[in-house]
C-alpha cells in the first residue's frame, strides 16, 4: 500500500496522553496496520483514508513527545520521522500536531519548534467538546493567526468530530520540493524563550475558568491518597486477577467443547493411522490447548487498556515510584512492567520509554519475572489438578488465591532481582522521574474495543504460526520412531521426545520433575503454553486411557510435591525463545539474553528444589 | 542567574509540603546534569510559572504530585530541588 505515488504523507505528532490514537483510529477506521520500525521495535502504526474531496492519505500515528531532543527511542523515532531522516521510512507531505485542548500549553511549544521544520502544519485541537464543557473559551482564529497554522477543533470520539480536520487536510499545499528545515536542537534559553511566546499567545487566545479540571482533582484526591490510593491500587490488581480466571472460565470451556467435537468428528471421519494421529492428536489438539487462553488474555488487556485511557497507570506509577526506585529502578517501568503480566514482549518493548541504558537494561532483564499471560495456562492446569476447589475464609476463591499468590511471588522476586542488579553491577543515580499526570478521561468504548482485539489478533499470529508450528514439530517428535515390535511400553518411550525427556530426566529429578515434564520444559521454549500442549500431547498419544481432562489425568499421575515444584519451576524459568529473541533486539547483543536465561534458570531451580522438599517433608511424596 | 535571586528566593520546590503555593523564580542546576534543566523546562517549570503541591507519595512523602500552571506534573523531590520557589505569603 505504500507504493501509490499520489499519496500525501502525513504524520500524526502530539503529547503523551492527547488522544493522538483515538484520533488515528477516527480517520483510519479498520485501514490501518501495527508493525514496527525498520531495525527497531517501536510499534509503527499506519493506516489509509481519502479525505471527502478525494485526497488519498497515508498517515502514521508517530509516538508521543514533548520535544524533538529525543532522550529515549521512541522520541527518536518521532525526530527522524519528522526530520525526514528515518530509515525505511518516505519524506512526510505534512504533520497533524494533536494537542489536549484542555491543556495546550505544552504541545503549542513543540508546534513552534515543528513548524523550523518547514513543512506544512495542521493543529487539531482534539477532545474540543471537555475543552468547552470545562468552560475553556478558545478563540480558534486568533490562535492559527497568531501560529501561523491553521487549527481546527475535533473530537475523536464522536462521529462527524474529524470533520474540520478532514476539510483542513483537503485545504493543505504540498510543496514539491520543501526548503531545508532550520529546525536545531533548542538550548535551554531557546526553550525559555519559545515558553514566552506560548505564554503570549495562550493569553490572547485561550481563557481557561480556574477550577476547570474539577472533576479530576476530586478523584485524585481518592487516588493518589496515600492510605486510600495504596487500597484501590491493590484493589484493581486484584480484581484484575479474580477476574482473568473466573470471567474467562465460561468462554474457555466453550472452546474446549469446540474443539474437543472438531477432534471427534476427524476420528470418526478418517481411517485410523498416520493422518488421522496429525490432524486430531497433532494439530486440532495443540491449536485449541492454546486458543482456549484467548479469553484471558483478551481480559488482561481489556483491563489495561482501561486503566491507561482512563489516565490511572500514570497513577499508579506515582504511587509505586519511591518502592520501584529502592529496587533501584525508576517509576516509568511500573507500567513496562504491569504490561509483562500480560505478555513480556511488549513490556520489554514498552521499556523504550525509560531514556536512561541501565535503568532500561534493569527493567528489561526483570520483567519476564512478571507472570505473563502465557503462564496462565500452566497455572491454571496445575492449580486445577492440585489445589482443591472452595473458598478461603468463605469469600475468596482458594484457587484465585493460590494465583494471587503467584503473582505476588514474581513480583517480589522481580524488585529483589532488580535491587541485586544494582547493588552488585550498575551503581548510580536513576534518570529523573518527571511525568505528566494527564486529566481522567472516560474510555471511549470503540477505541478500547480495537486495542483489545488488535492486541488478541497478535496473540493469534503467535499461536497460529510459531506455537502451531511446535505442536506440529512435538507430534513428529512424540511419535516417531515408533514402538519396536513386541513393545511393552507406550510407544512415545521409544520416540525421539522420549528419548531426549530420558536423556536429561536426571538432571531434573532432584526437583522431582519426570520425563513427561522434560519434554514440555523442552517445547515450552517455543512458548510457555505451549508446555500445556506438549504436556496434553506427551500424556494423550502415550496410548492410556485420558478420559478426564489433562487435569485430571495430571493429578493422577504426579505427586502434589511435583505439581507445586512445577509451580515454583514456571515462576522464574525463562520458558520463552521469543522473549530471549526480543531481550537480544533490544540491547543488541546476546550477551544479554544469555545472562538472563542463566540467572533464570538458576532461580528456577533452586526455588523448584526447596519447593519439592519442602513439600515432601510436609506432604509425604 | 539564580545567585541573583537568593535575596528572594525563600524556598525550593523540593523541600515544601503538600499545599505549598508559590511561582517558579529559577532552577538552580549548581551540581545538577545539564539535561534536566532542559526536562524541568520543557514541562513547564519555567520563570513565572505558577506551582501547587497536590499530593505525596506514600512512601516517604515521595514523589510530589505538582500543579504546573493548568496541568499536573508528577517529580521526585530530589529533582524538585532544582526549581527554587517564592511561596506566597501565608493568609
Amino acid at each position: 500500500m505504500d507504493a501509490a505515488v499520489d499519496l500525501t504523507r502525513l504524520a500524526l505528532v502530539g503529547n503523551p496522553n492527547c488522544g493522538k490514537t483515538a484520533l488515528f483510529n477516527a480517520l483510519t477506521g479498520s485501514r490501518q496496520k501495527v508493525a514496527n520500525y525498520a531495525g527497531v521495535t517501536v510499534e509503527r502504526k499506519a493506516g489509509l483514508f481519502t479525505t471527502p474531496a478525494g485526497r488519498a492519505v497515508h498517515i502514521l500515528d508517530l509516538p508521543g513527545t514533548y520535544s524533538l531532543r529525543a532522550r529515549s527511542p521512541d522520541e527518536q523515532v518521532t525526530r527522524d520521522a519528522v526530520l525526514g531522516q528515518l530509515a525505511g521510512e518516505s519524506e512526510l507531505d505534512a504533520f497533524v500536531c494533536v494537542a489536549d485542548a484542555t491543556n495546550l500549553r505544552l504541545m503549542l511549544r513543540l508546534v513552534l519548534e515543528l513548524k523550523q521544520i518547514g513543512r506544512p502544519i495542521v493543529l487539531a485541537l482534539n477532545m474540543y467538546d471537555i475543552a468547552r464543557r470545562q468552560g475553556c473559551e478558545i478563540d480558534v482564529a486568533s490562535l492559527a493567526r497568531e501560529l501561523g497554522v491553521p487549527v481546527v477543533p475535533t473530537v475523536a470520539v464522536k462521529r462527524d468530530g474529524t470533520r474540520a480536520l478532514l476539510d483542513a487536510i483537503d485545504a493543505l499545499q504540498v510543496q514539491a520540493d520543501v526548503p531545508a528545515s532550520q529546525w536545531q536542537e533548542p538550548d535551554a534559553n531557546a526553550v525559555r524563550a519559545t515558553h514566552k511566546q506560548v505564554e503570549q499567545i495562550l493569553a490572547d487566545c485561550v481563557r481557561v475558568p480556574d477550577n476547570a479540571d474539577r472533576f479530576t482533582t476530586r478523584v485524585d484526591r481518592i487516588l493518589l491518597h496515600p492510605v486510600a490510593g495504596l487500597l484501590v491500587l491493590f484493589s484493581v490488581l486484584f480484581l484484575m486477577f479474580q477476574a482473568v480466571f473466573t470471567w474467562a472460565a465460561p468462554l474457555m470451556d466453550m472452546i474446549t467443547v469446540l474443539f474437543d467435537g472438531a477432534g471427534a468428528l476427524v476420528q470418526q471421519a478418517l481411517p485410523a493411522g498416520m493422518l488421522q494421529s496429525l490432524i486430531s492428536d497433532g494439530i486440532i489438539a495443540g491449536l485449541g490447548g492454546v486458543l482456549v487462553f484467548l479469553p484471558q488474555i483478551m481480559i488482561l488487556f481489556l483491563f489495561i487498556i482501561l486503566l491507561e485511557d482512563f489516565g490511572y497507570m500514570a497513577r499508579a506509577a506515582f504511587l509505586m515510584d519511591k518502592l520501584m526506585g529502592r529496587a533501584g529502578l525508576h517509576g516509568r517501568a511500573f507500567i513496562p512492567l504491569l504490561s509483562s503480566f500480560a505478555c513480556a514482549i511488549p513490556g520489554i518493548m514498552g521499556t523504550r520509554v525509560i531514556s536512561s541504558w541501565r535503568d532500561r537494561l534493569v527493567t528489561i532483564l526483570v520483567a519476564p519475572l512478571m507472570t505473563c499471560s502465557a503462564r496462565i495456562p500452566v497455572y491454571t492446569l496445575i492449580i486445577g489438578a492440585f489445589i482443591p476447589r472452595g473458598k478461603v475464609a468463605g469469600v475468596i476463591d482458594r484457587q484465585g488465591l493460590v494465583m494471587f499468590g503467584l503473582y505476588a511471588a514474581g513480583i517480589v522476586s522481580a524488585l529483589v532481582v532488580a535491587m541485586v542488579m544494582r547493588l552488585f553491577f550498575w551503581k548510580g543515580e536513576s534518570e529523573p522521574f518527571i511525568m505528566e499526570l494527564p486529566g481522567y478521561k472516560i474510555p471511549d468504548v470503540r477505541n478500547v474495543v480495537r486495542g483489545v482485539l488488535q492486541r488478541g489478533q497478535i496473540f493469534l499470529r503467535r499461536a497460529g504460526t510459531i506455537i502451531f508450528a511446535m505442536m506440529v514439530v512435538i507430534w513428529f517428535l512424540s511419535t516417531f520412531p515408533g514402538a519396536p515390535e513386541g513393545a511393552t511400553e507406550p510407544a512415545i518411550n521409544y520416540s525421539l521426545a522420549g528419548i531426549i525427556g530420558h536423556a536429561i530426566e536426571p538432571l531434573l529429578a532432584p526437583i522431582g520433575f519426570n520425563w513427561q515434564i522434560a519434554i514440555a520444559l523442552i517445547t515450552g521454549m517455543a512458548a510457555r503454553e505451549v508446555a500445556v500442549a506438549a504436556l496434553g500431547t506427551v500424556y494423550a498419544v502415550s496410548g492410556e486411557e485420558t478420559g478426564g481432562a489433562l487435569g485430571a489425568l495430571l493429578a493422577a499421575q504426579w505427586s502434589l510435591p511435583v505439581g507445586l515444584s512445577f509451580l515454583a519451576w514456571y515462576i522464574f524459568a525463562p520458558q520463552c525463545a521469543s522473549t530471549l529473541a526480543v531481550v537480544k533486539r533490544e540491547t543488541n547483543s546476546w550477551r544479554w539474553p544469555l545472562f538472563m536465561f542463566g540467572y533464570m534458570v538458576t532461580l528456577a531451580y533452586a526455588a523448584s528444589y526447596l519447593v519439592y522438599h519442602g513439600a515432601m517433608m510436609l506432604f509425604g511424596g | 542567574m539564580p545567585d541573583d535571586l537568593s535575596h528572594v528566593v525563600s524556598s525550593s520546590l523540593g523541600k515544601v509540603r503538600v499545599g505549598a503555593r508559590g511561582i517558579v523564580m529559577g532552577l538552580d542546576m549548581a551540581g545538577r546534569d545539564a539535561d534536566l534543566e532542559r526536562l524541568l523546562l520543557e514541562i513547564g517549570f519555567v520563570e513565572g510559572a505558577r506551582v501547587e503541591v497536590l499530593h505525596e507519595g506514600p512512601f516517604g512523602r515521595d514523589p510530589i504530585a505538582v500543579r504546573v500552571d493548568d496541568m499536573r506534573v508528577a517529580l521526585r523531590r530530589r529533582e524538585a530541588l532544582a526549581v527554587l520557589i517564592q511561596p506566597d505569603q501565608e493568609t
